[in-house]
């Protein structure tokens, strides 16, 4: 492998070492954040990580042409959409993004490109407007995309029990559901932790399914 | 060394826009060459400063090259070069089937990998 000409500019987004010779790969993994609009999906991801932009582009007409267009060329508009990630670096050269899922209908067709690959996610509630994070629960169940509920406790929001929750989103018994403050980084850490930890747990029971 | 720092040869910035329609720059292609398909946390890696045989290099692809020398995830790469994500993935296409550049994929099943899962728990609990 040759990476030994990094004598040059340095992109300023970079982790590790520094560019020279044989900079090392980062492991790279990604985590959903979803919820309804206004649950604080933004707040939750700024809490934890460096906050950065991306332009993707929005289908303006027909979704189908130009998406599976195999000549490669298409008269077809798109417009840009801005949106951000988040970004956090470790030093064992690993590489956390988290994305929120965009909530209007029309940015659909970036949840399967956000999803592709990612470890799970985390469906953000808001008690106010429990049913706001229906079409998120539902797109992960019909993905098998392992989630957890993170119920985002503002200030004078009502309380509710996490049973009362789990009935309220008719969610079985084992995904976990927990209280959360979105704007306190410590509090984010706890959503992250448990959803990696019932991502593990699902892939042990995986495991001896099978092997059973 | 700090010549480039992937904005300082441009004199408009991001409030003023667009000055070159997006696509413009990939003269309209819209899919990578060869049915490539890029995921957002697959990592770039320019493999070596041999010149092009086929493609004529545009400005876009020359800041590419200079972002990976250092292995950079495609993510970061579009957010840095502040062009839209398509945009990006066509020029990787021309750099990759060019020999160029690598693509690292990562995984694009749900991720299974108790190795990687174990460094992201160990990495946010030391946060």
């Amino acid at each position: 492998m040759d990476l030994n000409h990094c004598d040059g500019a340095l992109p300023p987004a970079g982790n590790g070492a520094g560019a020279g010779a044989g900079a090392s790969v980062p492991s790279t993994a990604k985590i959903l954040i979803s919820g309804g609009f206004g649950a604080g999906k933004t707040t939750l991801v700024g809490a934890i990580s460096e906050i950065r932009p991306l332009r993707t582009e929005e289908p303006m007409s027909d979704r189908s042409v130009g998406i599976d267009d195999t000549r490669g060329v298409s008269a077809k508009a798109t417009t840009t959409v801005a949106m951000d990630f988040g970004r956090i670096s470790f030093p064992s050269q690993l590489v956390l993004y988290l994305f929120g899922t965009p909530g209007q209908e029309r940015f659909w067709f970036m949840w399967d490109e956000l999803a592709i690959g990612a470890i799970g996610a985390v469906v953000l509630a808001d008690t106010r407007r429990v049913a706001d994070c229906f079409a998120s629960i539902d797109y992960f169940e019909r993905n098998g995309m392992p989630f957890i509920i993170a119920v985002n406790c503002f200030d004078g929001a009502a309380r509710f029990e996490p049973d009362d929750i789990r009935i309220a989103l008719s969610l079985g018994p084992g995904v976990p559901i927990v209280l959360c403050d979105a704007r306190e980084r410590d509090s984010v850490k706890q959503v992250l932790v448990s959803l990696v930890r019932y991502v593990m747990s699902g892939n042990r029971r995986t495991n001896q399914m099978s092997m059973g | 060394m700090t010549t480039h720092d992937g904005y300082g040869d441009r004199w408009f910035d991001r409030e003023a826009g667009p000055v070159v329609r997006p696509y413009a720059v990939t003269k309209g292609r819209t899919l990578p060459s060869g049915g490539a398909s890029f995921g957002l946390i697959d990592v770039v890696i320019a493999t070596s400063e041999r010149q092009p045989q086929f493609l004529r290099l545009g400005p876009e692809h020359r800041r590419i090259l200079n972002l990976c020398r250092r292995p950079t995830p495609i993510v970061d790469l579009t957010s840095e070069i502040d062009l839209p994500l398509g945009v990006v993935r066509v020029l990787l296409g021309d750099l990759t089937s060019e020999g160029m550049v690598r693509v690292l994929s990562t995984q694009k099943q749900p991720v299974t990998d108790e190795r990687l899962l174990r460094m992201v728990l160990d990495g946010l609990e030391s946060l």
